[in-house]
């Protein structure tokens, strides 16, 4: 074999070992186990942090409410729904304390007139006729919507 | 010189055409075109394979899931991304479709088009499909979002290298660049919770059980039970992403 030959496979041989050497240190750990990703991503995943503590752990203190809420139309409804995430609450309950939403704009996200909603879904009010001067927990218990509380008949246009 | 052309007989032209369509016909027959509306399962795995229902009929647009949403994955308020949202669609009387997502719902809905003006209005809840077969993940030149094996599509955070082009592949506008990471996101189905046996924060904040997650697996469970009771669609099936995100009473306006 000639000598020019030769040394130009010795570079290419060479050049080949750099490339696969290369390739070897950039490919991730774990890449490739389960398909064309990182498999310990997936644990990475699942180490992100909860902050919605589900409705079980409140009841664990909060027992009252829970009795409060089953006997009305609320009692489907999670406590994370209205107060926020509740995680860091359950870690340290006198802290931190949770949203106690108040306003009559926070009730009309839900209970505010509007044709997309379903009627049989959820009780709909207009929003500017229904006493329009008083907070809806003036009258309504949130925990248990139809039990009604300060009720002057005179007043309430219903 | 040149090429000989050959000028079939009337009979032999219309012999290899009626042989041709026949051939054609056949196959059509054989193999007809599906629109994929159900993914069908990878064969031989096991364990969970997780999907989602989306009942329109019982969403009152309240936006509490996109609220719970930003809470539990840390998506930033402003500018507007979301992980998932609410779109209110209104038709008019003329047929004219108005579709609008103030704040992604958070903020909730205001109905400006006088009631007389509508011939129906409904909410949409949307997010990602957790497609089967996603362009998202096929076009990722890294490898750095996949299907996992229980068919949850999920980012690599620290492999991504924020190049837009799933971004751009989603059909259904799911992914954006998160401001700070500077890598994509978006839904993730709440891995970090449902691997730990809870409900993804969207559905746990659902006032009217709008939202269904579940194992499609599970034939006694809460989402085969859903698709078996209900009409279910899922977006744009003719674009054949296997989408696993199911809507009960899905308009044909939605896109």
């Amino acid at each position: 074999m000639p000598i020019q030959i030769k040394r130009h496979l010795i570079i290419l041989a060479i050049l080949i070992a750099a490339f696969v050497v290369f390739q070897q240190l950039m490919i991730p750990e774990s890449f490739g186990e389960l398909g064309h990703y990182r498999a310990n991503s997936l644990e990475d995943n699942e180490l992100f942090d909860i902050h919605y503590a589900g409705q079980e752990s409140c009841y664990e203190c909060h027992e009252d409410i829970s009795d409060l809420k089953e006997m009305d139309l609320h009692y489907d409804l999670s406590c994370e729904t209205c107060h926020g995430p509740g995680t860091d609450h359950n870690l340290s309950p006198d802290s931190v304390e949770l949203f106690i939403p108040d306003d009559r704009n926070f009730c009309g996200l839900c209970h505010a007139k509007n044709t997309a909603r379903n009627e049989d879904a959820v009780f709909q009010i207009e929003l500017k006729e229904h006493n329009p001067d008083k907070n809806c927990t003036y009258c309504h218990n949130p925990h248990a919507p139809w039990e009604l509380r300060n009720q002057d008949p005179q007043e309430e246009n219903f | 010189m040149g090429i000989k052309k050959s000028r079939p007989s009337r009979r032999e032209f219309l012999k290899s055409a009626s042989a041709l369509t026949g051939v054609a016909v056949a196959t059509f027959i054989g193999a007809p075109f599906n629109g994929v509306v159900i993914a069908s399962e990878p064969a031989g795995a096991k364990g969970p394979w997780y999907g989602y229902g989306i009942d329109i009929e019982k969403c009152i647009g309240c936006g509490r899931c996109a609220n719970a949403c930003k809470n539990e994955n840390n998506v930033p308020q402003k500018p507007y991304y979301f992980r998932t949202w609410i779109e209110q669609y209104t038709i008019k009387n003329d047929g004219s479709i108005h579709i609008e997502s103030p704040n992604g719902g958070v903020d909730g809905f205001e109905q400006k088009i006088p009631e007389e003006e509508i011939f129906k209005s409904f909410f949409v809840p949307k997010m990602c499909n957790h497609c089967h077969k996603s362009p998202c993940v096929q076009v990722c030149p890294v490898g750095a979002t996949y299907d996992s094996p229980e068919g949850v599509v999920l980012i690599d955070d620290s492999y991504c290298i924020g190049c837009r082009y799933c971004v751009q592949a989603c059909p259904y506008g799911c992914r954006y660049i998160h401001p700070e990471k500077k890598v994509v996101d978006k839904c993730s189905l709440c891995y970090h919770r449902i691997k730990k046996g809870m409900n993804p924060a969207c559905v746990e904040v659902c006032p009217t059980n709008a939202r269904i997650f579940g194992d499609l697996r599970d034939k006694e469970g809460p989402l085969v039970e859903f698709l078996r009771t209900h009409t279910c669609q899922v977006l744009k099936p003719h674009l054949n992403t296997g989408s696993k995100l199911y809507y009960n009473a899905l308009s044909a306006e939605v896109r």
